[in-house]
């Protein structure tokens, strides 16, 4: 933290100190940055995915109030849990604990830009998706941060649904309707988060047992993690395989799916077999790695897809 | 105020004095607040036209 130094005068009108510290890099940190980049990659995947035209400056405004709607959930999550965030070492560095942004500041932060974004979203593309990003910031904050995460150790199975809206509500932006290709996209997301999260989980098992988070591998052990993992896997990757069979997307996305899912199933299974030492955690890094080249890989294809026949 | 039996001691000024830190990090968020704010405006503007179409430029004179 800087050195900084104030004078006070010991008057009634002396301000809170802690207020007005933090530049504008310290908001954006809260914004969750790179979890904004996942978000409007597969966002615009539903963009252009969706089977009407839209113009580029109402796309980009849609991507915009989307990108920034889920900073704003991501500011409000860091606003609520700041008193985890400082047990834990993964995120003590975060704005809130590190003391770079107070409290107060956040929750102004993130509820402005939530109100805004669905505002702007609503007046310039139609309200559809507007509604579709409210609920969304509403389920990630309310249903799953207030609520789900520090009660159940299926926080991140329905809370990741939050995760997973993000296509549907661009398809929404571009078409005015959601479709069912968009459902299969959020079904996708929806039942990657699991293995994707439980295997961070595995090798973080101690710091969410000293934050007081009931995450999998904390209340039902390390076994039954994997085995769960596993069971997410296995559903998963022919779940991500069939926009191909149901004609969504062409034979290049089935064979990458294909390729990709084995890869995902094999790791998976790599982190049910080896349970114990330095293997164990390796398998589930592993798996962690390239649970985010899968997800990746498989919306970059769906991506191409839209603009070459035959993918 | 001057002490009776003392020098005097400096006016302190009233209120809260920033830092030049302080004073650096406020003036950078008012500039990223105000960009954020022309930027909007320019997003309503640029969306209005599209949204009018092209024939909003095909008007008889």
């Amino acid at each position: 933290m800087s050195d900084v130094s104030v004078s006070m005068d010991k008057g009634p009108a002396t301000a809170d100190l802690a207020e007005g510290m933090a530049s504008p890099g310290d908001f954006i940190a809260l914004l969750k940055p790179r979890v904004m980049s996942l978000v409007v990659f597969t966002a615009l995947v539903g963009l252009v995915r969706a089977p009407d035209h839209v113009h580029p400056v109402i796309a980009f405004t849609a991507l915009l109030c989307i990108a920034v709607g889920a900073g704003a959930a991501g500011a409000l999550n860091m606003w609520w849990d700041a008193d985890i965030d400082a047990v834990m070492s993964r995120t003590r560095r975060r704005p809130i604990p590190s003391g770079r942004v107070t409290p107060r500041e956040a929750l102004a932060f993130g509820l402005t830009l939530s109100c805004f974004s669905v505002g702007v979203l609503g007046l310039l593309v139609n309200v559809l998706s507007a509604a579709l990003l409210a609920f969304t910031i509403f389920f990630y904050v309310v249903i799953y941060t207030m609520w789900l995460k520090r009660s159940t150790p299926q926080n991140i199975v329905i809370g990741g649904a939050a995760g997973a809206f993000p296509p549907m509500v661009a398809w929404a932006a571009a078409s005015g309707s959601v479709g069912m290709e968009s459902l299969l996209l959020v079904a996708i997301i929806f039942f990657w988060t699991p293995p994707h999260f439980w295997a961070l989980a595995l090798f973080r098992a101690e710091d969410y047992a000293r934050a007081g988070v009931p995450m999998l591998p904390v209340t039902a052990g390390a076994d039954e993690t994997r085995r769960q993992i596993l069971l997410y896997t296995l559903f998963l990757a022919p779940l991500a395989v069939s926009p191909s069979l149901f004609g969504y997307a062409g034979l290049g996305y089935g064979i990458v799916a294909t390729v990709t899912g084995v890869g995902m199933v094999w790791l998976a299974y790599q982190v049910y077999r080896t349970r114990t030492g330095d293997a164990a955690v390796k398998a589930a890094r592993r798996l962690f790695g390239f649970s985010i080249l899968y997800l990746f890989l498989l919306f970059a294809t769906l991506l191409v897809g839209a603009f070459v026949p035959g993918i | 105020m001057a002490k009776a039996n003392g020098p005097t001691e400096p006016e302190r000024p009233d209120g809260v004095v920033l830092s030049e830190e302080q004073k650096r990090r406020r003036r950078a968020r008012s500039i990223a607040i105000a960009s954020v704010l022309g930027f909007l405006v320019l997003l309503f503007y640029v969306v209005t036209i599209v949204k009018l179409g092209p024939n909003v430029l095909n008007r008889p004179l």
